[in-house]
C-alpha cells in the first residue's frame, strides 16, 4: 500500500515538474518579447536619429567685401541690412565661375543654406576685424546636400530634390574635399526653424524643463499635502471615501480634458499668457496631482504603525508624529510618486496643444512666462515635415525626450536608495 | 494591605463596586468562580487609581467593569490568555489608546488623583509621565543618539548639547546598553540585535524620566538571554519608577513583579502579591490558569 502511494506521489511529483518547467519557459519568453520590442524601438529611433547628429559644411572662402555686403559703417542698423547672402554667393561662384545662366546659377546657390549668410553676419558682429578680410569658413548647406552627402545610396527617390546638375556639383566640391561633416552644434544650441538644418532642439528642451519645474514645484507640495491630510487626519466618513473614489477617478482621465479645463480656466476666465510653459505646467500639475496623492498615500500606509506608537508613546504631538516620523519615513516613496508622475507628464502633448503650445516658436523660452514648445509637441510638429533632414530630427528628438526620461526615472531610483539607506 | 469589606469608590455609572471580604484573610482556600475580582486590588497609596473600567472596541467589550490600583514604585505584572484585556487596558494608562478608532473607554482611571480621561486633561505631558515600551523593539530608524535623544529635544528638557549628552548617556547607562554601543552612538538604532535594540527602547523611555513605566509584553520577541537583560533591568529600575508590565510567561512575572494580577476574558479576576498569586490563589481561575489547566475549569 504504502508503495501504491509513493507511485501517486511520483506521478504527480513529475507533473508539477513539468507545470514549473513550462511557467518559467512562459516568463522568459515574455520577457523575451518585451525587451525585443524596446530594443527594436531603441535600434529604428537611434539609427535614425543619430545621422541628426551630424551636420555638413561646405568649406568655402569667403570674403568680406565692403563692396558686396554694401556696407558703409559696422553700425548694427548697417549689418542687419547687409548682403551677406551675396557674399556666400561670391564664394560660391569662386569654385564655379563658369556657371554663368541666370538659372544655372540660382540652382547653385541653393546649395547653400539661408543660414549660411546669418552665420557670416554672426562672425563679423563678434569679430569686426574679419571686413575686408579672406578667411576659410565652414558654412552650413542646405538640407537637400545634407541629405545626399549622407546617404549612402545616391540614387534614392529622396534625392529628387536635387537636380543632376546640383549633384555634379556636389560631387565635385567633395572631390576637392570642400565637404566636411561635423558634430552639430546647432541642433543643441538653436531654437526651432522652417530650415531643418537651422533647427534646434533647445527651445523644446528648455520649455520642457520649465514646465516640469512649474508641475514639480506645484503638484509635489500640494499631493504630499492632500495625502498627508487624507491619511492622518481626516475623518473616515462618506465624504473621504467620496473623495478617494474621485482622486481615483481623476488618474483615469483622459489628458486632453485637462487641457480642456486649463483652456477654460486659466486662460479664458484668468486670462494668463498662452503657450507658456507656466500655464502648460499648471495644467500638467492637474494631470500629476491624483498620481502624486495615491503614491504618497500609499508611502504615509506602508510607516510602521510601531513608529507612530514609538513617537506617541514618547509623548509627540500629532503634528510631530507626522513631520517627524511619518513623513521623512515616506519621503522615498511619495518623491518616486511624484517622479514617476512628472515622467509621464513629460511626455504629455494633447493637454499642451488645447493651450496653444502647439504653436511655432523659434525663440529660445529664458522665463516660465515666455511663449515656448516643449519635447513632445516639437516631436509632434516635425513628424509632420516632409524633409527628410525633419524625420532625422524627429528621432534625435525622440532621442533626446528618452534621455530625459530615462535620467528622472534614474534621478528616482538614486533618490529612494540614497533616502532608503539613511534611515 | 488587603481592602476589607466593600469598599465604595465612584465610578462613571455612579455605581459602587463591591469588593469581596477576602476568603484568605481567614486561612481558607478560596474557590470562587464568579468573575469578580478577588485578593487585594486596592492600595493606600496608589499612583494609578482605576475604577469601574470598561473598553469596547468596535462594540466589542474589551474590558469589564475593572477597578484596581497601582502603587508607586511597585511592579506590577498583568497576565492572563490572550484576548483577556490586558494590553487593552495598559494602554488606557497613558491613552494609546486613543490613536484607535471606535475604541471607547469608561470609567475612571486617576494618575495621582488626575483624571486621566478629563476633558481638560493633554495627552503629551501625559505620555510623558507614564512611558510605553512596546511589543517588539521599535527604534526609529534614527542614529542611537538621536532615539534616546529625541523625547527629551521634543519636550525641551535639555538646552544645550553638554546637557542632552548627558541624558543620553545616563538613560543608555541605566538601560545598560552604555558600554555596548557608547563608541557607536551614530550609528543606526535599527542596527542593533532585538535584545540592544529593547534596551535602547527602554533607554528612549526613561530619557523622558517619567514615572510610571508601562511595557507590553517586552521580551516576547527576544531569545533567553536578551530576556534575561531585561528583566534584571526592570529590577533595577523598580527603585525609581512605577512599573506595570504585560507578559505571557508566568516565570516572568513571577520573577520581576511584587504584585499580580490576573485576568480573565476582559474581567480582572485576581490581585495578590505575587508569591501568593503563584503558591495559593484565591480564585478557581487563577489556579486553573497558572497550573496550565485553563479551560478545564
Amino acid at each position: 500500500m504504502n508503495s501504491h502511494i509513493q507511485q501517486r506521489v511520483q506521478r504527480s511529483l513529475r507533473r508539477r515538474r513539468l507545470v514549473e518547467h513550462l511557467f518559467r519557459w512562459a516568463g522568459r519568453v515574455s520577457i523575451a518579447i518585451g525587451v525585443g520590442a524596446v530594443l527594436l524601438l531603441f535600434i529604428s529611433i537611434f539609427s535614425r536619429g543619430l545621422a541628426a547628429f551630424q551636420q555638413t559644411y561646405l568649406q568655402l572662402d569667403v570674403e568680406f567685401d565692403p563692396q558686396v555686403l554694401q556696407l558703409q559703417a559696422l553700425s548694427e542698423q548697417q549689418l542687419a541690412l547687409a548682403d551677406f547672402d551675396g557674399v556666400v554667393r561670391k564664394a560660391l561662384l569662386r569654385e564655379f565661375p563658369e556657371v554663368v545662366h541666370k538659372r544655372d546659377r540660382r540652382e547653385l546657390f541653393a546649395l547653400a543654406s539661408y543660414g549660411a549668410g546669418l552665420q557670416l553676419r554672426q562672425m563679423l558682429e563678434k569679430d569686426n576685424s574679419l571686413l575686408a578680410q579672406r578667411i576659410s569658413v565652414s558654412l552650413l548647406v542646405d538640407d537637400a546636400f545634407d541629405t545626399y552627402v549622407k546617404t549612402w545610396n545616391k540614387s534614392a527617390p529622396v534625392m529628387g530634390r536635387l537636380s543632376a546638375q546640383q549633384r555634379e556639383w556636389i560631387g565635385t566640391l567633395m572631390g576637392r574635399g570642400k565637404v566636411i561633416t561635423l558634430f552639430n552644434r546647432g541642433f543643441i544650441t538653436r531654437g526651432d526653424s522652417a530650415e531643418p538644418e537651422q533647427a534646434g532642439i533647445l527651445g523644446a528642451l528648455m520649455g520642457s524643463l520649465f514646465t516640469m519645474l512649474v508641475t514639480g514645484m506645484l503638484s509635489f507640495p500640494i499631493g504630499v499635502a492632500s495625502a498627508i491630510y487624507l491619511e492622518e487626519y481626516a475623518k473616515k466618513n462618506a465624504f473621504t471615501d467620496f473623495l478617494e473614489v474621485n482622486i481615483n477617478n481623476l488618474a483615469a482621465v483622459p489628458s486632453v480634458i485637462f487641457g480642456l479645463l486649463g483652456l477654460a480656466i486659466f486662460l479664458n476666465f484668468f486670462n494668463m499668457p498662452r503657450s507658456t510653459p507656466l500655464v502648460g505646467g499648471m495644467v500638467l500639475c492637474l494631470m500629476t496631482l491624483p498620481t502624486v496623492i495615491i503614491a504618497s498615500r500609499a508611502a504615509i500606509k506602508s510607516v510602521p504603525p510601531s513608529i507612530r506608537e514609538a513617537a506617541l508613546g514618547l509623548g509627540a504631538s500629532k503634528m510631530q508624529v507626522v513631520l517627524q516620523h511619518v513623513v521623512p519615513f515616506a519621503m522615498p516613496g511619495m518623491l518616486t510618486g511624484a517622479i514617476i508622475g512628472m515622467a509621464r507628464a513629460l511626455g504629455e502633448t494633447a493637454p499642451l496643444l488645447m493651450i496653444g503650445m502647439v504653436a511655432f516658436i523659434s525663440d529660445i523660452p529664458s522665463r516660465i512666462s515666455d511663449p515656448a514648445s516643449v519635447l513632445p509637441v516639437q516631436i509632434f510638429l516635425w513628424s509632420e515635415e516632409p524633409e527628410r533632414a525633419f524625420i532625422e530630427r524627429t528621432a534625435a528628438a525622440i532621442m533626446v525626450l528618452l534621455v530625459m526620461l530615462i535620467t528622472m526615472n534614474a534621478f528616482a531610483v538614486w533618490l529612494r536608495k540614497r533616502l532608503e539607506n539613511r534611515s | 494591605m488587603n481592602d476589607p469589606g466593600s469598599k465604595s469608590q465612584p465610578t462613571a455609572e455612579g455605581e459602587l463596586p463591591r469588593v469581596r471580604q477576602l476568603a484568605s484573610l481567614s486561612g481558607l482556600r478560596a474557590r470562587s468562580t464568579s468573575p469578580q475580582t478577588v485578593g487585594a486590588p486596592f492600595v493606600d497609596q496608589a499612583k494609578f487609581s482605576l475604577r469601574g473600567v470598561n473598553v469596547h472596541y468596535d462594540g466589542k467589550q474589551a474590558v469589564c467593569n475593572v477597578s484596581m490600583d497601582i502603587a508607586a514604585n511597585e511592579v506590577i505584572a498583568m497576565i492572563g490568555p490572550s484576548g483577556c484585556g490586558k494590553s487593552t487596558l495598559l494602554r488606557c494608562l497613558n491613552r494609546m489608546n486613543d490613536t484607535i478608532e471606535d475604541c471607547r473607554v469608561e470609567g475612571r482611571l486617576e494618575l495621582d488623583g488626575e483624571d486621566i480621561y478629563g476633558p481638560r486633561l493633554d495627552v503629551v505631558p501625559l505620555r510623558a509621565r507614564v512611558g510605553m515600551v512596546f511589543q517588539s523593539p521599535n527604534p526609529f530608524p534614527k542614529s542611537i543618539y538621536q532615539n534616546v535623544a529625541y523625547g527629551p529635544s521634543i519636550h525641551g528638557l535639555a538646552r544645550r548639547r553638554s546637557e542632552m549628552d548627558e541624558i543620553v548617556e545616563t538613560s543608555l547607562r541605566r538601560a545598560g546598553l552604555w558600554r555596548e554601543v557608547k563608541d557607536r552612538l551614530n550609528q543606526a538604532g535599527t542596527s542593533l540585535s532585538g535584545g540592544q535594540q529593547q534596551r535602547l527602547c527602554i533607554a528612549r523611555t526613561i530619557a523622558v524620566s517619567p514615572e510610571v513605566i508601562l511595557m507590553d509584553e517586552p521580551c516576547s520577541a527576544l531569545d533567553p538571554i536578551a530576556t534575561a537583560n531585561i528583566e534584571d533591568l526592570i529590577a533595577e529600575l523598580s527603585d525609581n519608577f512605577t512599573i506595570a508590565i504585560v507578559t505571557h510567561s508566568m516565570q516572568q512575572a513571577a520573577r520581576v513583579s511584587s504584585r499580580t494580577a490576573y485576568f480573565h476574558q476582559g474581567n480582572l479576576i485576581e490581585v495578590n502579591d505575587t508569591r501568593k498569586v503563584f503558591t495559593t490563589p484565591d480564585h478557581e481561575l487563577t489556579e486553573a490558569y497558572i497550573t496550565g489547566r485553563l479551560g478545564q475549569v
